[in-house]
């Protein structure tokens, strides 16, 4: 196995404030890398950083074999990587299967319009979105907004696949087909990193966890190892029976 | 592009509304309703034009005539100095706003929302103030064609219908660019970064190209437009050629039709010079037309902001496949 992600004492400030310190980490290709850590620890900050809309003050990070360091969004779109955003970002006066399109459009693959539209089709079905593609994204609701999220960035074929919380607001059902879905998409190869707040399904679902608070990484490793991980549960948790309920309750 | 774009009956509409716009006066060969239709092909190619930037791409220029007047100027000097012939004249005056736009893109589309609106409004002003004081331009006094030059067309009497029928040409391909624009995969970029630009990158549209091209789209055919309209005018000064209100009045007419939509800018264009036209000859509101085109885009903005088409798409969804 290779790796496709390599971060090197990645660094972010923002004036006095420091959001990332010093965060090193390997992902090998194929894996799902779970990011976890209280509100305010910097995930959504670190998933900036990697897809280029941050830049870094410090550290290098390798995307691909390529240093990709403090380059643009769309430049590691191309590349092969995609994101879904915490607060969902529907282009909303585009229907549902344009908002798809434009993934497979301007992504890694760069399809022209009628192989995108096939495309879109084909992931609307897959994660699940129920309403008319040609109904207009900002009438779906919150769930269904999720899923065209998700759905705009499989409709590039992304390598890596960066999920920001896409199980935060949905009901324990929902929870379980997402993360069926979450399992299919790395059968077909696509490396992923989730941030996620459902400790049941975060543990189901990675290989590795890594755990930030106040910006520092704290542990990586299996998830076993690292919910027992006493800096993890006093940082994280604050209460170390807090950690077995939460299990628990998913 | 499939067969579906093709025979869209919202793109036959639009073709036959400003078709019939331009053939109206042909059979009659009549002056004066020449000159209607002619101000409002020029208003459907300069609002159909700005829709590009502003409708498609979520853009707001307030300075948008710069490049009529460019254009315009830059034609007008080829024809009086170097004796250039009218086609000639035209497309070198598409081309200089391509290029202002261009250069102008990579630098002020950094900008965003009301900063960007405003910036335009000062290169208006700037290209005003050099060409008023730019020798070979006629500084202040501008250039007036010599009338010898109508010679080569057959007198000034045939000049104008030929410069009319050029205008007409320009109208319909100027629809015909809007709607396949707004059905190609670059027409799917811009909307996404009118709709969320940062969201756009992450998705990997190169977002300062795209919106560099959008900017040079919407910039030719108003220069293009502004070298016919000075070369039938027979002289251009900076007064004329810069007019803010000229941009506030296309803005107008787009809101009024409906940004983003191909048919809107059409309507909107033809529903505003009737309006002007009424206004400036009644005797109560003549020094006051845009008195009431701001009072026009402040009651859009408020109660319809859609346009007549938007509203009418959102109202009534099984007009989509009829309204462009």
């Amino acid at each position: 196995m290779s790796a496709i992600l390599q971060v090197e004492r990645v660094t972010k400030r923002f004036g006095g404030l420091q959001a990332l310190t010093n965060i090193s980490f390997t992902l090998e290709t194929g894996q799902i890398l779970g990011l976890i850590g209280p509100n305010g620890a910097g995930k959504t900050t670190l998933f900036n950083t990697l897809n280029g809309v941050y830049s870094p003050e410090e550290g290098h990070i390798t995307f691909l074999g390529k240093n990709v360091t403090g380059h643009k969004p769309y430049e590691l779109s191309r590349m092969g990587m995609a994101r879904t955003h915490q607060i969902v970002r529907p282009l909303k006066d585009l229907t549902v299967r344009e908002n798809v399109m434009t993934g497979a459009c301007f992504g890694h693959e760069n399809h022209n319009l009628t192989a995108a539209a096939h495309i879109a089709d084909e992931i609307i079905d897959f994660v699940g979105i129920k309403a008319n593609p040609s109904m207009l994204a900002g009438s779906l609701n919150v769930a269904q907004k999720k899923r065209l999220e998700m759905a705009r960035a499989l409709a590039a074929h992304p390598k890596l696949l960066l999920l920001d919380e896409v199980l935060a607001g949905l009901t324990p059902s929902e929870i379980d087909g997402m993360v069926t879905t979450i399992h299919e998409i790395r059968k077909q190869g696509i490396t992923i990193i989730m941030i996620e707040h459902v400790m049941k399904a975060i543990m189901n679902v990675s290989d590795r966890l890594l755990v930030l608070d106040y910006g520092q990484q704290i542990a990586e490793g299996l998830p076993e190892e690292v919910v027992h991980n006493p800096r993890v549960i006093e940082a994280y948790l604050g209460d170390p029976n807090m950690a077995r309920r939460l299990m628990e309750e998913g | 592009m499939n067969k579906n774009t093709l025979f869209h009956p919202g793109l036959w509409l639009t073709l036959a509304v400003v078709a019939l716009v331009g053939i109206l006066p042909i059979p009659g060969q009549d002056a004066a309703l020449r000159e209607v239709s002619f101000t409002v092909l020029v208003a459907i190619v300069t609002a159909g034009s700005l829709n590009l930037l502003m409708g498609y791409t979520g853009y707001v220029s307030f300075g948008h005539v710069v490049f009529y007047g460019l254009g315009g100027y830059i034609g007008m000097y080829l024809l009086d100095s170097f004796g250039v012939s009218l086609p000639v004249a035209v497309l070198a005056g598409g081309a200089a706003s391509a290029l202002l736009a261009f250069l102008l893109g990579k630098g002020i589309l950094k900008l965003r929302g009301a900063y960007f609106a405003l910036v335009t409004i000062g290169v208006n002003e700037a290209v005003r103030t050099f060409v008023s004081t730019f020798e070979p331009f006629g500084a202040a006094t501008g250039i007036e064609l010599q009338f010898s030059v109508y010679k080569a067309y057959g007198g000034a009497a045939q000049a104008l219908w030929l410069v009319y029928y050029m205008v007409v040409g320009l109208a319909l391909f100027s629809v015909l660019a809007s709607y396949f624009i707004k059905h190609s995969k670059f027409g799917l970029g811009l909307m996404t970064i009118r709709e969320d630009e940062d969201a756009a990158e992450v998705i990997g549209i190169v977002t300062p190209d795209m919106k560099t091209l959008a900017f040079v789209a919407s910039a030719i055919l108003p220069g293009m437009m502004g070298v016919l309209f000075f070369f039938k005018n027979g002289n251009v000064e900076p007064g004329d050629a810069f007019r803010l209100g000229v941009s506030i009045e296309t803005l107008v007419m787009i809101m009024l039709g409906g940004q983003g939509t191909v048919l809107g800018p059409v309507l909107g264009a033809l529903g505003y010079q009737r309006l002007r036209g009424f206004l400036l000859t009644s005797p109560l509101f003549k020094n006051t037309q845009l008195v009431v085109a701001g009072i026009l885009l402040l009651l859009i903005v408020l109660f319809i902001p859609a346009g007549a088409v938007g509203w009418l798409r959102q109202r009534f969804p099984w007009l989509r496949k009829v309204l462009a």
